[in-house]
């Protein structure tokens, strides 16, 4: 499953500059709020699930080349992380659902844990 | 996601460039003079409309500019023709159906100074002028198109030569023992710059040749490192990576405050941050676990008066060796 139906699927909000997200497929899922959490458990090239919305999830996910970070229960990254994501090539996208929503969501929509 | 050209395969016009950032970046650093075409065609307004048919088939071409004493005058192109055609109006002179005082860019302008002015009217080439008015060359959306992946290409080869070279280092400097020894200041509290130093290292890292396995270890450690130096200290710190063909030695120091009881702070969870720090997210009592889990060995030390260093060093086996030279080599020796 691409990006782009996740998108679809979930009404997720894009907050980084649009890409052809069709073609980008990701490995798994994984969430935490934790970001020592998400530097040991989440695998190259997946979905993080979290309500942290601070530019330091930019450089965690740059780090670990995460595909894309999922932001939840509305909460919004200030345009300088927005900025720095579309530096580093990560997609942010932001739902108003909460995390145990988003992940039961990708799940019913096969992305598993990596 | 580097692996993944989301534009592979498709033909960059105005909209998608709009949407590919180092496109859209290129087209304010590139000068139109740089895309342009400059040996065009050009035709005098007291020629016929029978030389346009001539030229347009001669040179394949769909416009050409119209020039009398070297000033710009018009533009003549298909639909001028079309319409001249129409009422069999062959031997008319050019200037009865050309467009007068047509559109213009400026030479020394950025590419998206074009890309404006393709977007808000409906012509398909822009003569170009340079400061004395005078023409010096044609720009269409095609031009423009070329030049941008021209441009990419010459920056995908940029990479590519900074990769090689970099790769090379430690087979082009012959001494007993060579490393390279990078250093970086970490303010205390500076949590928008958190990240960036092991984000460096990363790249300077996968620049060398290091596995991607290795690059990711290393970008793990260090980041944990350099968030502690960012969160827990009094001054901030210091981050010192040695890179040698076969180890990296990282170390993390700082002045103070030093911690209390290090089996403590290794221990999974224990964290003594602020619960605003962990609002955040940081302070799950993960860091240095993380760290041990990452590298190779790893000694901590601490004094509370002094502060903290923390070594933290990664062996490199001969396949993954930075510096292909030196795998090579060690390989031929084998």
């Amino acid at each position: 499953m691409n990006l782009a139906q996740i998108i679809q699927e979930l009404h997720l909000t894009v907050l980084t500059e649009p890409q052809d997200f069709a073609a980008v497929e990701p490995s798994s899922g994984y969430t935490s709020d934790l970001l020592s959490c998400v530097m040991s458990g989440a695998a190259k090239h997946s979905v993080w699930v979290t309500l942290q919305a601070h530019s330091n999830i930019v450089a965690v996910a740059a780090l670990l080349e995460l595909t894309a970070i999922i932001i939840t229960e509305g909460a919004m990254p200030d345009p300088a992380t927005i900025a720095k994501a579309n530096q580093e090539g990560i997609t942010l996208l932001a739902t108003t659902d909460p995390s145990f929503h988003v992940i039961g969501r990708l799940w019913d929509l096969g992305l598993r844990a990596g | 996601m580097e692996e993944t050209s989301p534009h592979k395969g498709r033909l960059i016009n105005d909209e998608v460039a709009e949407t590919i950032t180092r496109a859209e970046e290129l087209a304010y650093e590139l000068k139109i003079s740089e895309v342009m075409t400059s040996n065009m065609h050009k035709i005098s307004p007291d020629q016929t409309m029978q030389d346009v048919v001539d030229l347009f088939r001669q040179a394949r071409i769909s416009g050409a500019p119209v020039v009398l004493n070297n000033q710009l005058v018009g533009i003549i192109s298909m639909e001028d023709l079309i319409r001249c055609l129409v009422t069999s109006d062959l031997a008319a002179n050019i200037s009865k159906y050309m467009t007068p005082s047509p559109l213009t860019v400026k030479a020394g302008d950025p590419v998206i100074e074009a890309l404006k002015v393709f977007v808000n009217s409906q012509v398909g080439r822009l003569p170009v002028l340079d400061e004395n008015e005078h023409l010096v060359g044609i720009l269409t959306k095609g031009d423009i198109t070329r030049g941008l992946l021209r441009a990419l290409q010459h920056d995908y080869q940029a990479e590519e030569v900074r990769r090689y070279r970099a790769s090379h280092l430690f087979e082009d400097i012959i001494s007993d023992r060579t490393s390279l020894i990078l250093r970086y200041t970490i303010r205390h509290r500076d949590f928008n710059h958190g990240g960036e130093a092991s984000g460096n290292i990363k790249r300077a890292l996968l620049r060398l040749g290091a596995s991607p396995q290795i690059a990711r270890r290393c970008g793990i450690a260090i980041y944990e490192a350099e968030m502690n130096l960012i969160i827990h200290t009094t001054n901030g710190g210091v981050l010192r990576v040695e890179i040698e063909p076969h180890r990296i030695s990282i170390d993390a120091y700082d002045d103070g405050p030093g911690i209390k009881d290090i089996e403590l702070a290794m221990k999974p969870g224990y964290s003594t941050a602020s619960e605003e720090i962990r609002e955040l997210g940081f302070g799950a009592g993960m860091g240095l676990v993380n760290i041990a889990r990452c590298v190779d060995s790893m000694v901590l030390e601490s004094s509370l008066d002094k502060g903290t260093r923390l070594r933290m060093k990664l062996f490199l086996d001969k396949a993954e060796t930075v510096g292909e030279g030196y795998a090579s080599k060690q390989g031929d020796a084998a």
